[in-house]
């Protein structure tokens, strides 16, 4: 078999071409998502025009009351949008790989409906952990959040963690803690009603500077030790028996990123309630842009996550004059149409 | 660097794949791995490979790691969004950084060659032929550059033509890199023709081991196989066996 069907340099130019385009896509990505910040710090009850919102941000300009609404609301919501985002399309994506499962995600596996009942105990019981109730709720959304995590994991590994068990420990979970989040919610007071519910809607009104520093830790802390086993990951997309064969410790890759998903969503969540689109769908788009292999498709199922929730961002503050929707009503809102159109119309099927 | 194998028993729940299997693929050898469907030849490399949990004892003689085999699983399907060269590349899993360097996929390109699927390159695993597939997922296997090579099945969904080449190829990287090669197959002829020796499987157990041409007899095919076969040989002095039919149900040696 000595005939050569390409020329030598076709492969090496193929890597080249795949690498190519995996950084073309997150630096478009990156782009887009710097103009969408823009916009989303000029979008609002007070209509910034985009070049005081540039002067205020470089500190060009000295307009106190437009630097009061960049500085104290605008900017850290927008980020904070954008780095929930990134968590959210991180985790999702690591889930999707290492279940096997384009269902896959934080949301539908019950890890944000943990945190989401770890949220209404602090509403409804008042507070459990000696912190003030602005951190009371997140702490404690993100401690569920871990405790979801690991139901998972111990569930599925019952019967050896294959990823149909972790799947279907995830969904048992989800009825779980929704069955007992509508317990406390009819337990509950109206008051108390109510703030659950908007909680669960998910927002992005009480982000503060000291958010997006906790979020951006988690976030830079996942990262590297995601990056480490990019390639381990990958493997295992083939199956875990082939991901054995390669070499790989299945059962310690999984455990390992179980825990980096929880710390992810569980930060995420605590902070801005339960979104549930962005999670699913943002490693569905990587996906179909830079394809499996997991050095471009984390970095890019987090630059999806966060452009989509910072649309949704500018979307919630836009589609009613005066008000602002919240965030989780509108990611699903706009972006499953979005979806829809981008699935059908994607020529491969990766599942 | 030999496998040595010894005792060797693999049991899933109540199922005995294995038992008490005792034999040695040495270096430079290819090894043809027969038997019927479900007489445990899976089990076996897979037991190598350290898929399964096993009793008795695999000793992979010399300097041999994890690192040193290079695994073909008999199951090739896979839907995953990687095109071949990232596929062939995850063969090299224990010297992949997060930059892949121009060596690692220069090696990729001489495998790819090798099997003649460079121009598949660029393409999709789930969008390739069964057969292309498995070619794939054999220079994965080569990828590694391995010491031991474990192959599954390699040639079941194969061309005519493409089992030979492959076949020539396996036989010619094992003598050339002097690699200790597990083969599974079930086509007698290619096994008699490129192996340098064979072990018969049957319920787990080894009925035969030695040159294909010594273990492969009408009683051993009408025992194990259960099958009527008539044997001739070619002018260059190779065995060739047909199947003619199926005789009494097989029964335990
Ligand atoms: N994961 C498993 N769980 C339970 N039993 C199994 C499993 N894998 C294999 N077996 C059983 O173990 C026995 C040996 O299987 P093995 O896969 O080793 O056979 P094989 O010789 O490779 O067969 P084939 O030619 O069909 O590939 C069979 O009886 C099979 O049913
Ligand atoms: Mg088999």
């Amino acid at each position: 078999m000595h005939h050569v069907g390409s020329d030598e340099g076709a492969i090496s130019a193929l890597y080249t071409s795949l690498a190519d385009r995996r950084r073309a896509v997150l630096l478009f990505g990156v782009c887009a998502l710097f103009m969408s910040l823009l916009v989303d710090v000029a979008t609002g009850p007070a209509l910034l025009p985009i070049t005081a919102v540039v002067g205020s941000v470089l500190r060009l300009a000295k307009d106190p009351t437009v630097d009061a609404i960049v500085w104290t609301i605008r900017l850290p919501t927008a980020f904070v949008a954008i780095a929930v985002g990134a968590a959210l399309g991180l985790s999702g994506g690591i889930m999707q790989t290492i279940l096997n499962n384009p269902l896959a995600s934080s949301y539908t596996l019950g890890v944000s409906a943990g945190a989401g009942f770890g949220a209404a105990l602090v509403i409804v019981l008042g507070v459990v952990v000696p912190l003030p109730e602005a951190w009371a709720i997140p702490v404690m959304s993100f401690l569920f959040a871990g405790l979801a995590c690991a139901g998972v994991y111990g569930i599925g590994s019952l019967r050896g963690a294959s990823p149909e068990m972790l799947v279907l420990g995830g969904i048992a979970l989800l009825f779980l803690f929704q069955a007992l989040l509508a317990l406390l919610q009819f337990a509950a007071s109206p008051e108390a009603l109510q703030q659950i519910v908007f909680w669960l809607f998910g927002s992005l009104q009480k982000a503060t500077w000291a958010k997006l520093w906790i979020i951006s830790i988690v976030l830079g802390g996942a990262f590297p030790l995601l990056l480490v086993d990019a390639w381990r990951l990958t493997a295992l997309k083939l199956g875990d028996d082939r991901a054995r064969g390669l070499g790989v410790d299945v059962a310690r890759l999984r455990l390992r990123a179980f825990a980096i998903i929880s710390a992810l969503t569980g930060v995420a969540v605590a902070f801005v309630g339960t979104i549930g689109f962005v999670g699913l769908v943002a490693p569905h788009i990587a996906r179909m842009l830079v394809g499996e292999d997991q050095r471009g498709l984390l970095p890019a199922s987090a630059v999806c996550g966060a452009l989509l929730l910072s649309l949704a961002s500018i979307a919630s503050k836009s589609v009613l004059p005066g008000a602002i929707v919240p965030i989780g009503i509108v990611t699903s809102l706009i972006g499953v149409p979005f979806f829809v159109w981008l699935v059908t119309r994607s020529r491969r099927a990766f599942w | 660097m030999s496998v040595d194998i010894q005792t060797l028993s693999v049991r899933y729940g109540a199922t005995r794949a294995l038992d008490g299997v005792t034999l040695t693929a040495k270096p430079g050898e290819v090894l043809a791995v027969l038997g019927p469907n479900g007489s445990g030849k899976s089990s076996l490399v897979k037991a190598i490979a350290g898929l399964v949990r096993y009793t008795g004892q695999i000793v992979l003689a010399g300097s041999a790691t994890r690192d040193s085999i290079g695994y073909m699983p008999q199951d090739t399907a896979t839907r995953a969004a990687l095109t071949v060269l990232e596929a062939v590349l995850l063969g090299r899993l224990g010297q992949l950084g997060l930059r892949v360097k121009p060596a690692d996929v220069e090696l990729a390109r001489q495998v790819l060659t090798e099997l003649d699927i460079a121009a598949l390159a660029g393409r999709y695993l789930g969008e390739l032929s069964g057969g292309q597939r498995q070619l794939v997922f054999l220079a994965q296997a080569l990828a590694a550059e391995p010491k031991i090579l474990l192959l599954d099945e390699p040639i079941s969904a194969l061309d005519i033509r493409h089992q030979l080449e492959v076949m020539e190829v396996v036989r010619r990287l094992t003598h050339e890199r002097v690699l200790t090669t597990l083969v599974i197959l079930h086509d007698l002829n290619i096994a008699a023709r490129f192996a340098d020796q064979a072990v018969l499987f049957h319920g787990g157990k080894v009925v035969g081991l030695g040159a294909p041409a010594d273990i492969i007899d009408a009683l051993r095919l009408a025992q194990v196989f259960g099958v009527e076969a008539a044997f001739s040989t070619t002018p260059d002095g190779r065995l060739v066996v047909t199947p003619v039919r199926p005789c009494r149900s097989p029964k335990a040696l």
